[in-house]
């Protein structure tokens, strides 16, 4: 009988800080395995081999952010068969989109001592906005087990197992104190889409939005609640500005608070 | 006279996107041009306006290979800025934080990263079709490492634990108990791992570094120290804009750090290890003697072992750290009540080598200015140095070994080209 063909998957790096594809070697156990099960064919954090597409997968980290990336990942798309976007950046811009709701020109001066030569957009925008994606993956940083759950999902035909419920949700069920409730503290579970496991509450923190909006997600009620506990507008403004920033229902809530500034 | 470009459009197997472009005219290395291409992100311009508290998560997404590094130079700046100190258990436990950050990044880049090289390998899973128990070993030791920042930062990258003052919860004592067995075995490794790359081949070459790195009079620096120089310089860390510059090349668009009215410096693991050998733990000595490796180590190339050598040092701090723990009595130490306005600095190791932040604070606490100076932008024009002379010394090769070589003298310095893209100078030009 012959040998099975490996399915051949890339990891493509756009506007990123690297640690959702860390994220792949970050999975100790698994590794050995995962590669024994694909052929890695493109992927330059780890490898000097780079193969030639097409590619029957391909992992895509960080946001388009210069006119050169918006092309290239439309040959990206036009060699993969299918294309997951993995984490923050891919899925929502990333922490870079706060150049969206500012002057570029003015950001590029401030960081730069020779803006002239910087090329960049004037937004960080996520992968879907170039080109049709099949999968979102979220977080910032993604979790590792969603990732072996999404890319042995593809590679075996089926969808993947990934909810979607708020991390209320998941706190609630790792028997956690709800820190709003318990002690006042300020937290986006109500809004925010599960996979982190929850662990913001189980350090006594507020979850800070890593994975981004939930779909059914009600902002406007947990403003109300967050200004009650006596958050002002400012701060309430850059509550929801931050790694997913410009996602939909994040930056409606941003936009709702009073910033203080444009 | 012939002219010859040697152009590697793509290193591999580092963090982020770079290329390098050399320029032989006859047997003249005309010039050496380390370009950063991966797109610029503005930190230093969007942390204006955000609230002082909001830095070490904010800095943490520069880099998703050392988060916790940017968390810990940011920590540090804000508590002088505000005018707290944090010691203690406090203290301990970020030193503890900071090894897990080491351990992971040592063993991903001498293992995943950089063995390859030696033995002869496109990367770690074709190495471990030949050499399965090394690879499985570099990945059990980065586990531990992993594992480590999970327990006590809440994941390994981008851990959410980290605040001004302190940390949000601080683990109990069983938490890090359970941490011991593994550790153990962690120690165990990190010298096996240590004589593992003892037996690689280098090339046989030295450069004439001028080392710098953060001192301590007691221990092996990670978050606090002098910032001291192989020759001779020794300033405390408020002084860093005095002693270096920033200057812009004219053959690159890139802004690359040197010593005023001096040149190229190195930051790093050999640079901490000249400086600080004296402070090593005993384990990491004995194995250092063990393997015959020099006092101050001047051949790139071996930076493996030294890697290697921190680990041991980084799993032996952490056992150190945890069998002295006694749960603090509160989890951080509060910020005043009211933010003056006030600037604060600081720099701390990142397994690849020194890392300053300065903020300016308005009244109240947002960030008026923030200035970020990653190892990687420091090691920059060290590495072009580094492979002007690979190419002086290889000039037979052919093109394509050649490219190979200069690609193997960037992989040395375990360049983080994520880090050091935000604040470069740069021209995109793609070829």
């Amino acid at each position: 009988m012959p040998r099975k063909v490996r399915p051949r998957v890339a990891v493509w790096k756009f506007a990123s800080c690297d640690g959702c594809q860390l994220s792949v070697l970050d999975c100790e156990d698994e590794l050995l395995a995962i590669a024994d099960a694909i052929e890695i064919a493109n992927f330059p954090e780890a490898s000097s081999t780079l193969v030639a597409g097409p590619y029957d997968l391909s992992l895509v980290e960080g946001s388009i952010t210069t006119p050169h990336d918006a092309e290239k990942i439309r040959e990206v798309r036009a060699q993969s068969r299918v294309l997951i976007t993995i984490g923050a950046c891919a899925t929502a811009g990333g922490i870079q989109a706060l150049r969206n709701f500012a002057h570029v020109e003015e950001f590029t001066r401030a960081v730069y001592a020779r803006p002239e030569y910087i090329s960049t957009l004037a937004t960080s925008t996520a992968i879907r906005d170039h080109v049709p994606v099949d999968f979102e993956l979220r977080g910032c940083p993604i979790s590792k087990e969603q990732l072996v759950e999404v890319i042995s999902a593809y590679l075996g035909g089926r969808a993947p197992n990934v909810p979607t419920e708020s991390v209320c949700i998941e706190c609630k069920r790792r028997g956690q104190v709800c820190v709003v409730v318990a002690h006042g503290t300020p937290c986006l579970g109500p809004v925010t889409q599960t996979g982190c496991g929850a662990i913001c509450p189980s350090f006594h923190r507020g979850c800070y939005g890593c994975f981004g909006p939930q779909d059914t997600t009600n902002t406007e009620s947990l403003s109300n609640r967050l200004r009650m506990l006596g958050m002002d507008g400012p701060t309430l403004h850059r509550f929801y500005r931050t790694f997913n920033a410009a996602a939909p229902a994040f930056k409606a809530a941003s936009d709702a608070a009073d910033g203080g500034h444009a | 006279m012939t002219e010859r470009t040697i152009a590697v459009e793509y290193i591999s197997r580092v963090e982020g996107e770079g290329a390098l472009r050399v320029r032989l005219a006859g047997d003249k290395v005309e010039d050496v041009e380390l370009r950063i291409f991966e797109p610029p992100r503005f930190f230093e311009a969007f942390l204006r306006g955000r609230n002082y508290a909001e830095a070490p998560d904010i800095t943490a997404r520069i880099c998703g290979i050392c988060p916790v590094a940017y968390q810990m130079s940011a920590v540090h700046s804000m508590e002088k800025a505000i005018g707290i100190s944090v010691g203690g258990q406090l203290r301990a436990l970020r030193r503890l934080l900071y090894c897990g950050e080491w351990i992971e990044s040592h063993a991903l880049h001498i293992y995943l990263l950089h063995a390859p090289d030696f033995l002869g390998y496109p990367d770690a899973i074709q190495l471990a079709k030949d050499h399965r128990p090394a690879v499985e070993r570099g990945l059990k030791l980065k586990k531990v490492g992993n594992r480590l920042m999970q327990i006590l930062g809440g994941r390994e990258i981008h851990p959410v634990n980290v605040r001004v003052g302190g940390f949000y919860r601080c683990p109990s004592r069983e938490e890090l108990d359970a941490l011991v067995p593994s550790l153990e075995e962690a120690l165990t490794l990190a010298e096996e791992t240590v004589r593992f790359t003892a037996t690689l081949n280098f090339p046989d070459v030295e450069e004439d570094y001028e080392f710098v790195s953060l001192q301590h009079d007691e221990e092996y620096p990670l978050n606090e120290g002098r910032i001291a120089s192989s020759r001779g310089l020794s300033i405390p860390v408020e002084r860093y804009s005095e002693e270096f510059e920033e200057i812009h090349a004219p053959y690159s668009h890139a802004l690359q750090s040197v010593r005023k009215h001096g040149g190229s410096y190195l930051v790093g693991p050999l640079a901490r290890y000249a400086l600080n050998y004296g402070r090593l733990s005993p384990r990491a000595t004995s194995i250092a003697k063990e393997v015959g490796l020099e006092r101050v180590v001047k051949n790139p190339y071996r930076s493996i072992i030294v890697r290697g050598v921190e680990t041991v040092y980084a799993v032996e701090e952490a056992l150190r750290i945890i069998r002295q723990y006694r749960l603090p009595d509160a989890p951080f130490v509060p910020p005043p009540s009211t933010i003056p306005a006030g600037e604060g600095c600081a720099a701390t190791e990142a397994p690849r080598g020194l890392l300053y932040h300065h903020y300016r604070l308005q009244k109240g606490g947002l960030i008026e200015t923030a200035r970020i100076v990653p190892p990687t932008s420091q090691n920059q024009k060290r590495i072009e140095d580094d492979v002007r002379h690979v190419v002086t010394r290889s000039l037979a090769m052919s093109d394509a070994q050649l490219t190979d070589a200069c690609e193997k003298a960037i992989r040395n310095y375990d360049p983080c080209i994520s880090c050091a893209t935000h604040f470069l100078k740069l021209t995109i030009e793609r070829t």
